[in-house]
């Protein structure tokens, strides 16, 4: 039987710095496949490499020695001796090694769960290994079985219901509070990561137009280039609540750069459209004191962080459930991995076969009556005979010749051919 | 007949169980499953409407019990045109209990004889019937809708995202959708009062009578006109719609049963005890 085996680094066991070393390009990842391709020791093998984790997931007659093969060709490919990287690589086999790698897909051991970048980046490092024809029937199936868990998990558990990071945090409130963010109009005062990152997700959202303002008129301009925005005096801004929905602060002031009467005078000309204020200044930018006028919301860095860290708790308990799911499906496909063994495969065979005939010898019987013992004892001897000479043939190509290269994938026909798994 | 009664009674209440199912636990096929018992219910609630029409020769609003009956067949048609029309799951989760509750009102109140009058036989009093209840039926979404309006707004409001923030879908939704109501409500309601009216001349003679009902239904109309009024001219809208949708309701039902119970007038029978 071919063992799973998977050896890897990851953001549990490495630090950044030597994840960047070990990183592997696409063009080292297709070298390092090729590698294995012709390497006889793996029969079958996938490189992820993400910036959190460098994994090799193999088929393998003899595990020791893929290990070792893959120690070296890690090395090899990024020129660092493997004594530097040894002590971070963790190693699963079969078991663990279907439980890790379904675990990964599903973004449970992600260094933020649930994020859901994971599953693309694993279906991207999977695809380039069936380019390069180093996947085979049971890393395939491993893969397919481990999709299949990772949307499981998506729709069954919360796990990335809700957002967690700041600027999906408002992006999520902006959602419950428009309903779609398309064509809303968006300002920005001020400059600053996180608000330029919050303009950057709502043009995801593909909003309208965005407007720009800042103190200095030249770093508004650059940013409204950047947005393909609009840019505007810093003065100007306060005209702007008439039409804007959304507007996103985050000024050095030291006192409120929109109070609370400059926007209860412009609600009436809105026709009391709603205004939502992502405040990510501090100090804050915006009266705390709008958020009771009516169809206006007020959210500063406050709010947000206190829900990202209630959505990051309801994630843990949601992953919670992941693992259930994982635990059961690692469960069904390790079972499914022992009988690709030869001889469970050769005697669910047989037993195949004389159920078959089994039940016509019966049916016959029903209809001839009056067969002696002796007459009834020799067909029992036929049957024995013909279920040999059928198998012999079968029997010995599995066992043996034939299919030296990749028994696996004669073991997967057989049990398909025969309808084995039932 | 009293059988298919307890069939309507118990789909709608199978209804209510899964829509409330659906709000606990979030799973799509409840959600379905409590839409397609309350289709069933509504699918034997007309059948009993009709089979008491045809048998009565009059629609079927001659006494409480048939008038509670009708009010919960317009509801649940009503809910069933809308579910169609806007993507709004969790609306279930007040109708159906709403519908439920008529029902089972309506199987407790007395059933009061009646005698067939020549006034009943008019082609003006069936249309004033059927468009003052499918009216009515979608002010009671309408309020429903602003129920939702006023807990969501609240939890975005006050930061406070609990139970209903993750359930409920955005403050543009539910304001749509109960203007939407409000718009279909009070169109019918007009209809059905102008259809009222000319009834009214056809029997008594007189167009207004100053009935306390009519009265009544008066006042609920120019709360509504006012609504909407604002609403197209000044733009009111958010909280302060949900919040007059849900007053106009209650008038609404005052106008329904209140002015019946407390006052007199020439409705008292078909909702009196």
């Amino acid at each position: 039987m071919q063992h799973i085996i998977l050896i890897g680094l990851s953001h549990k066991t490495a630090p950044v710095e030597l994840r960047e070393c070990i990183a592997l390009t696409m063009e080292e990842t297709v070298d390092t496949l090729a590698g294995f391709r012709s390497h006889p020791d793996v029969n079958e093998s996938i490189v992820f490499s993400t910036c959190n984790r460098v994994e090799i997931l193999m088929a393998a007659q003899n595990s020791e020695n893929a290990v070792q093969t893959a120690k070296t060709f890690l090395a090899q490919s990024k020129r660092i001796p493997v004594e530097q990287f040894e002590d971070a690589l963790y190693i699963h086999h079969d078991e663990d090694a279907i439980r890790h790698i379904f675990r990964v897909t599903s973004s449970l051991d992600s260094m933020m769960v649930g994020e859901p970048q994971i599953l693309g980046q694993i279906k991207d490092a999977y695809l380039v290994a069936t380019r390069q024809k180093t996947s085979g029937p049971l890393l395939n199936r491993l893969l397919h079985r481990a999709f299949s868990v990772a949307k499981r998990i998506r729709t069954e558990t919360g796990i990335g219901d809700h957002a967690v990071s700041i600027s999906y945090a408002a992006i999520e409130l902006g959602r419950k509070i428009f309903g779609s963010l398309k064509e809303k109009k968006v300002l920005l005062i001020g400059a600053g990561e996180m608000a330029e990152l919050a303009v950057e997700h709502l043009m995801g959202q593909q909003v309208g137009e965005i407007i720009v303002t800042n103190r200095t008129f030249e770093r508004g301009f650059a940013l409204a280039r950047r947005f393909s925005g609009r840019a505007i005096h810093f003065d100007e801004c306060v005209a702007q609540l008439k039409s804007v929905d959304v507007i996103i602060s985050s000024t050095g002031a030291t006192g409120y750069v929109i109070n609370r009467d400059q926007v209860k005078q412009s609600l009436r000309s809105r026709r009391n459209r709603p205004l939502f204020f992502i405040d990510i200044a501090v100090p804050r930018d915006i009266d705390p004191r709008i958020n009771r006028l009516s169809n206006t919301y007020v959210y500063d860095i406050d709010d947000l962080q206190t829900i990202v860290e209630e959505n990051i708790k309801d994630r843990g308990q949601e992953a919670a459930k992941g693992e259930r799911i994982v635990e059961e499906a690692t469960v069904k496909f390790q079972q499914w991995h022992e009988t690709l063994k030869v001889v469970p495969t050769i005697v669910a065979l047989r037993k195949k076969v004389e159920t078959i005939i089994d039940g016509e010898i019966k049916h016959t019987l029903a209809s001839l009556n009056g067969l002696s013992s002796d007459e009834r004892q020799a067909l029992e001897r036929m049957k024995s005979a013909l279920v040999k000479k059928v198998l012999h043939h079968p029997t010995i190509f599995l066992k043996k010749n034939g299919c030296r290269e990749d028994r696996t994938l004669y073991l997967d026909v057989t049990r398909k051919l025969f309808d084995l798994d039932k | 007949m009293e059988t298919l009664v307890v069939i309507t009674c118990g789909f709608y209440f199978l209804s209510t169980a899964g829509y409330l199912f659906y709000l606990i636990f979030q799973k799509d096929f409840l959600q379905r499953a409590g839409f397609g018992l309350l289709l069933a219910g509504f699918a034997v609630h007309t059948v009993v409407l009709g089979t008491g029409w045809y048998q009565s020769g009059h629609i079927p609003v001659r006494n409480l019990y048939e008038t509670l009956l009708m009010a919960g067949w317009a509801t649940a048609g009503i809910f069933l045109a809308f579910s169609h029309r806007f993507n709004l799951k969790i609306f279930g989760i007040y109708a159906a209990p709403l519908i439920t509750l008529i029902m089972l009102v309506a199987t407790q109140v007395p059933r009061v004889p009646v005698q067939a009058k020549p006034i009943f036989d008019n082609f003006w009093l069936v249309i004033h019937i059927l468009t003052i209840f499918l009216g009515e039926a979608a002010l009671a979404l309408a309020c429903g809708a602003g129920v939702f309006y006023l807990l969501q707004e609240r939890a975005i409001k006050t930061k406070h995202h609990g139970f209903f923030y993750k359930r409920l879908p955005s403050l543009e939704l539910l304001d749509g959708v109960g203007y939407t109501c409000l718009i279909a409500g009070f169109t019918l309601m007009t209809f059905g009062l102008i259809t009222g009216i000319i009834y009214a001349k056809s029997v008594w003679g007189r167009f207004w009578s100053w009935d306390p009902k009519e009265v009544w239904a008066g006042i609920t109309w120019l709360l509504y006109a006012v609504l909407l009024h604002e609403r197209l001219t000044v733009g009111w809208r958010g909280r302060r719609s949900a919040i007059l949708a849900i007053i106009g309701f209650a008038i609404v039902l005052f106008t329904f049963f209140g002015v019946n119970f407390f006052l007199k007038g020439h409705h008292g029978i078909f909702t009196r005890f």
